[in-house]
């Protein structure tokens, strides 16, 4: 079988699988992963897409500021969204900052993948005290929830690092602390897994064969026990935003010349009161529906691979 | 039962170590504690006296034995910001965080659990499918997005309730309460929804799926088959049997409460714990934040514990596995 028809052989083993039944028999999920998709996309191809780049000053006109969205007496076509305080296009500026918001996301989610995954994997294989040692801390920390945590990391590395590196580092710090906070989720569920695969054959025929401890677990036990962390994966994506977004709104994420989600709905709740609501409204909107839209997308996909359920 | 209490005792002590240990860590190395106390002209002779005052050249563990010492007599330092004694200003705002978190949570149980027994005895019913998609959003929302919708709504276009702070307080002896006034009940309202919000569609999707599991279950259809009313099944047997997680998730989420409530307190400057913490760690000042981490971490140790021995009166399974001598 050439690579060409091995795709299109998996491709249609796909469409004939439970999962995608599940999934094109459940309009909930197809609405979010389509809403999640584009606006995905849309984050990522933002400069394409908008009048404006909302960060280059030069850009901006001060006489722009506090345009009404288009639909209202003062609106602009220029502006669809309005525009804040600085004239800066707020259709712009959502996009532009849910790019951070998302790539912010995704590699905190990758980080604490890493960080769990392989703390998970060497506790259940190894076992005695290293796994209990790993499994306390883990115990400990997931006891206190992933804001504070995230909180007194950013906190305390603010604090040892220099002043002046704090712009330049913000996002390191930021995704740092959102990684090390999720982290003891993705070890509990794979040391579990490990545990089970530990005792199967092909494990043990791999020892036989005189394969290193690393090799067994990384090569052999990893690909078996990286379902549920897909599933985990997806619904702490949802938590990562939220976390990044919370940070930033309570201004210790990311530095205000780069603006996230977060940080602009942060801007505007200072003009909650002289009536420009759009310029908190719409950033919180395209929040609200992009963590809504992943979170359903997790639960469908806990649901559809969770045997107990069909 | 007495093994049980003594060795989650004994690991509830551990976390704390733990936990005074890195504060004790952020305290001592985070910064130069004596750099950060004395002015810019303090010559180099009286800060060597101070560091000495201070007793930051003895041995580290000889330090840290001290820090635990005034830690538990409440002694936790100077804020570097305020410059007043750590305990005081904790103490001021404590009640203000308690406050809301307790009827946030006395909010989420009260609305939170009655929504998921209705959901989960007639889940195909429309009410229920409202009941759910509201409490995903409510699970969704970010916790400040929500409490800015509602000083969009009430507070601005409406007019109805205040905005910011916690009205007028009343000092009864040591706690200063907001809770005896009208103009404090009409300020906790839209923080301690906020802040409930979460936990009510956390507690309501798991009373939900616990009901749903439990009314699967042979003893339920087994009751049903006695000819019980639906009333007993349902609460008699059903209910009690989700309390287990119930309890625990819920219990776990008071200390989150107060996690949640640092959000809360900046949308609605609320002048409690959180606003004070999300100060210090602005301007680090490491007193205060190693406090406030020692404190959260009590507060969420003492929780646990408590959930912990709560199993043992609520679920009788326990109690005989443990007696059995082990397995």
């Amino acid at each position: 079988m050439g690579p060409v028809e091995r795709i299109q052989d998996n491709f249609a083993r796909f469409l004939d699988s439970d999962i995608w039944h599940s999934f094109r028999t459940s309009p909930v999920t197809v609405v979010a992963t389509v809403l999640a998709v584009v606006m995905i996309v849309a984050a990522v191809i933002a400069p394409l897409i908008t009048p404006q780049d909302p960060f280059d000053p030069a850009s901006l006109d001060l006489l722009d500021a506090f345009t009404a969205p288009v639909w209202t007496e003062d609106g602009l076509w220029r502006f669809p969204l309005g525009t804040d305080d600085q004239g800066r296009d707020l259709y712009s500026a959502i996009l532009y900052g849910s790019r951070i918001s998302i790539g912010v996301g995704f590699a905190s989610v990758i980080l604490s993948i890493i960080i769990g995954v392989t703390l998970g994997l060497i506790a259940g294989y190894v076992g005695g005290t290293t796994d209990a040692v790993i499994m306390r801390i883990a115990d400990v920390q997931i006891s206190f929830p992933a804001l504070l945590v995230a909180l007194l990391l950013n906190g305390v590395l603010r604090s040892v690092l220099p002043g002046s590196s704090h712009e330049t580092l913000a996002l390191v710090v930021i995704i740092f602390s959102i990684g090390m906070s999720i982290w003891p989720q993705f070890a509990r569920t794979v040391r579990g897994s490990t545990m089970v695969e530990k005792s199967k054959e092909y494990v043990q025929a791999a020892r036989v064969i005189g394969l290193s401890s690393r090799a067994i677990m990384f090569r052999h036990v990893l690909p078996n026990v990286m379902g549920p962390v897909l599933v985990i994966g997806t619904i702490n994506l949802a938590i990562a935003v939220l976390l990044e977004a919370t940070l930033s709104f309570l201004g210790v994420g990311v530095p205000p010349t780069e603006p996230s989600l977060g940080t602009l709905i942060r801007i505007g709740q200072d003009f909650l009161f002289s009536g420009e609501w759009w310029i908190v409204i719409f950033p919180g909107v395209f929040l609200a529906l992009l963590v809504l839209s992943v979170n359903l997308l997790g639960d469908w996909l806990r649901d559809a691979l969770n045997p107990k359920l069909r | 039962m007495i093994a049980f209490v003594i060795r989650r005792l004994f690991q509830a002590l551990l976390v704390m170590l733990v936990v005074a240990l890195i504060g004790f860590t952020m305290f001592r190395y985070v910064g130069d504690p004596v750099a950060q106390m004395v002015g810019q002209d303090t010559s180099l002779e009286d800060r060597a006296k101070l560091r000495q005052d201070l007793g930051l050249n003895d041995p580290v563990p000889l330090q840290f034995a001290r820090f635990i010492g005034n830690t538990v007599q409440g002694k936790f330092g100077i804020s570097y910001r305020i410059g007043r004694p750590v305990d005081e200003l904790l103490a001021d705002r404590l009640p203000a965080t308690l406050e809301l978190s307790l009827l946030a949570a006395l909010f989420a149980i009260v609305v939170g659990v009655p929504l998921g027994v209705y959901t989960g005895l007639y889940p195909r019913r429309w009410l229920s499918h409202v009941f759910l998609t509201v409490s995903l959003i409510g699970i969704s929302l970010p916790t400040f997005v929500i409490g800015i919708l509602l000083i969009l709504l009430f507070g601005v276009t409406l007019g109805w309730l205040p905005t910011f702070g916690r009205g007028e307080t009343v000092d009864i002896g040591l706690w200063d309460t907001g809770l005896l006034t009208v103009s404090g009940w009409q300020s906790i309202i839209m923080p301690a929804f906020t802040l409930g919000m979460f936990q009510l569609a956390l507690i309501m999707r798991l009373v939900r799926s616990e009901m749903l599991e439990v009314l699967r279950t042979d003893f339920v259809k087994f009751a049903r088959a006695r000819g019980l009313s639906n009333r007993a099944v349902h609460f008699g047997h059903a209910l009690k049997n989700t309390l287990v997680p119930v309890i625990t998730i819920t219990g776990l989420q008071v200390g989150s409460l107060i996690a949640f409530a640092i959000i809360t307190e900046t949308v609605f400057q609320w002048p409690g714990m959180g606003l004070l913490f999300l100060q210090a760690i602005q301007f680090v000042d490491i007193p205060v934040m190693s406090t406030y981490l020692i404190l959260v971490a009590f507060i969420f140790v003492a929780i646990n514990l408590v959930v912990d021995l709560l199993y043992y009166v609520v679920d009788p399974r326990l109690r005989v596995e443990r007696s059995g001598g082990g397995h």
